[in-house]
């Protein structure tokens, strides 16, 4: 006899989480499976988590999750050779009593949200890594095969929320496999320091961070961005491009991070610091266009597999959360009415994410992915023009100021032509639009 | 060859619980490899799991792989690499991701 739930969700990032704790807060029968040694033990996140979605799912989540460091300062910082250019936000505000967004350490998080789910009567087993869907004759989705010894197990519906790899409904033939123009490999270090040496070198107090996104020469022109964040032990460091560009180039990721390490405006920020851990992960970053089939009979795509990733503002873990939350509310819908899990009944899901910010600001930002792939010099050209620009506005040197603007100006032009300059600004203001 | 023993020093901070003689990663022909003229897969690897060898083809080793997918993604037009994830609780386990 084969066990049968309610739901079964795969995999154990914040998607799966919020749709599994979503599930059986409202009383339903539900398996979640994953692969790691334990939540967490395969995730990467570079740390920030943004607190409205979660606090959606889980009000009072503030009172034991563990965070790091409430984010008070937002820089953006433009690398030159061995300088940048950049703009700083920090607002007293965000020190409320409900902040915003936090940076975290996302194995702590995935435990965390475990021991929330099995509150609420969840069931979570680990060390179980799906193999492929049963379908039945009718094809339609009816339950999970494992690589555990008589592994199969059924319900009525399934919530893919295996992240980014999606290598389930890509076997099943319900997407593609992602092309190297649409996913960035990020990789990133977690690097231990003492608090106190953060807490000086940002200009913070105990519980407030800083985060840092960083763009610029270090991607060596191509298509990515790279980020330093405060934790309360430690900081993390990472540099992610599109794979279409690695694949093209000579230089391997982890290169790209120690130069990133060693640039003279970054090394003094984690001087001092031991590394514990190196991380590798991919992003979806095609946006709207790449977003695939998102639900069957019997079945539904959630967070990263369903490529719910906003590139251009980083966010991802709550498209994640909110997408999950999103597929479980369609499901207890669904059930409340006594209706089953045929695609026509799961476009809900659809519908519900077409109304929200996921697809909103996804289709917003549609063109995005395509101009920064075919405009290489926001990457190379531009952050070289715009460092050197300002280290000449900067430098007194008896060259009157007017002169000073033309040679900006020449070299801005020499680089790229004034229709260039006009074109790309032109495009970028469409992209954003 | 410096590089090399940087990724390693990094791959050496990480817990990975290995499950012997079982790689979840395999190259499906060393021909294909062969005659692949830019053998992304050794550069784009964030682990270094692929090396050129000096039969002109690619050597997998997969201890330290992150499990990341990026192999996958780069060789699809070949379609020469097997790429599956570990059993259920093997391969690299972050303590903190
Ligand atoms: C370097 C980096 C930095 C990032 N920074 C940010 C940030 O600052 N803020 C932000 O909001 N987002 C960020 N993101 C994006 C964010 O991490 C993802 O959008 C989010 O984790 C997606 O959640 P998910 O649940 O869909 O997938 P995942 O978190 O990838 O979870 C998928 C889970 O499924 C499990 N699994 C997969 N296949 C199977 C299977 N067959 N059987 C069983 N289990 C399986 C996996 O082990 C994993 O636990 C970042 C991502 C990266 C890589
Ligand atoms: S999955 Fe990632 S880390 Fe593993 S071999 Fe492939 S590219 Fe390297």
């Amino acid at each position: 006899m084969v066990e049968k739930f309610d739901a079964i969700v795969i995999g154990a990032g914040p998607s799966g989480n919020a749709a599994t704790y979503t599930l059986a807060k409202q009383g339903l029968k539900v398996l979640q499976l994953e692969r790691g040694e334990y939540p967490g033990a395969k995730n990467v996140q570079g740390g920030i988590m943004y607190a409205h979605e979660l606090e959606k799912i889980i009000p009072d989540f503030r009172d034991d999750c563990p965070t790091e460091r409430h984010i008070i300062e937002q820089r953006v910082w433009l690398l030159g050779d061995d300088s940048y250019v950049g703009t700083n936000y920090r607002s007293e505000s965000f020190n409320s009593d409900k902040p915003n967004r936090y940076t975290i350490i996302r194995a702590n998080i995935d435990k965390w949200w475990g021991e929330q789910i099995r509150k609420v009567g969840g069931l979570q087993i680990c060390e179980t890594t799906v193999t492929e869907l049963i379908r039945d004759p009718s094809g339609k989705v009816i339950g999970v095969r494992t690589d555990r010894e008589g592994g199969d197990i059924h319900a009525d519906v399934v919530i893919m929320a295996d992240g980014v790899n999606a290598l389930l409904a890509k076997r099943a033939g319900l997407q593609g496999e992602a092309a190297p123009e649409n996913v960035a490999l990020a990789v990133k270090e977690i690097l231990f320091i003492d608090p106190e040496l953060i807490q000086q070198r940002f200009g913070i107090k105990e519980d407030e961070g800083v985060v840092i996104e960083i763009m610029g020469k270090v991607t060596k022109g191509m298509v990515g961005t790279a980020f330093l964040y405060t934790n309360k032990e430690s900081l993390t460091i990472g540099i992610g491009c599109l794979i279409s560009d690695f694949k093209n180039g000579d230089c391997p990721p982890y290169r790209m991070l120690e130069d990133l390490k060693k640039h003279p405006v970054i090394k003094p920020l984690i001087e001092g610091a031991e590394m514990k851990e190196y991380a590798a992960h991919m992003i979806p970053e095609g946006g709207y266009k790449a977003v695939p089939q998102l639900y069957g009979d019997g079945w539904m795509v959630v967070g990263d597999a369903a490529h719910f990733n906003n590139a251009a503002h980083r966010e991802g873990s709550n498209l994640a959360m909110a997408s999950g939350r999103m597929a479980a509310e369609t499901v207890i819908e669904l059930k409340a009415a006594g209706k089953g899990y045929s695609a026509s009944n799961l476009a809900a899901y659809k519908k519900k994410l077409d109304d929200s910010f996921i697809m909103k600001d996804l289709k917003k930002y549609r063109e995005l992915p395509g101009i920064m792939h075919g405009n290489k010099q926001f990457f190379g050209a531009y952050p070289d023009e715009i460092t050197s620009a300002v280290h000449n506005w900067f430098t007194v040197d008896s060259v009157d100021k007017k002169t000073k603007e033309k040679q900006i100006m020449k070299s801005f032009i020499k680089r790229r032509s004034v229709m260039g300059l006009v074109g790309d600004a032109i495009k970028l203001v469409r992209a954003v639009r | 060859m410096s590089i090399m023993v940087k990724v390693e020093e990094k791959l050496y901070q990480n817990r990975y619980i290995v499950d012997e003689s079982r790689p979840h990663i395999q190259i499906k022909s060393v021909e294909a490899c062969q005659s692949c003229e830019k053998q992304a897969c050794t550069v784009c690897c964030p682990a270094a799991c692929y090396s050129k060898n000096e039969t002109g083809g690619v050597t997998l080793v997969t201890d330290g792989c992150l499990e990341c997918g990026t192999c996958r993604v780069v060789c699809q037009d070949k379609g020469n690499i097997a790429w599956d994830y570990p059993r259920g609780g093997y391969g690299i386990s972050y303590k903190f991701g």
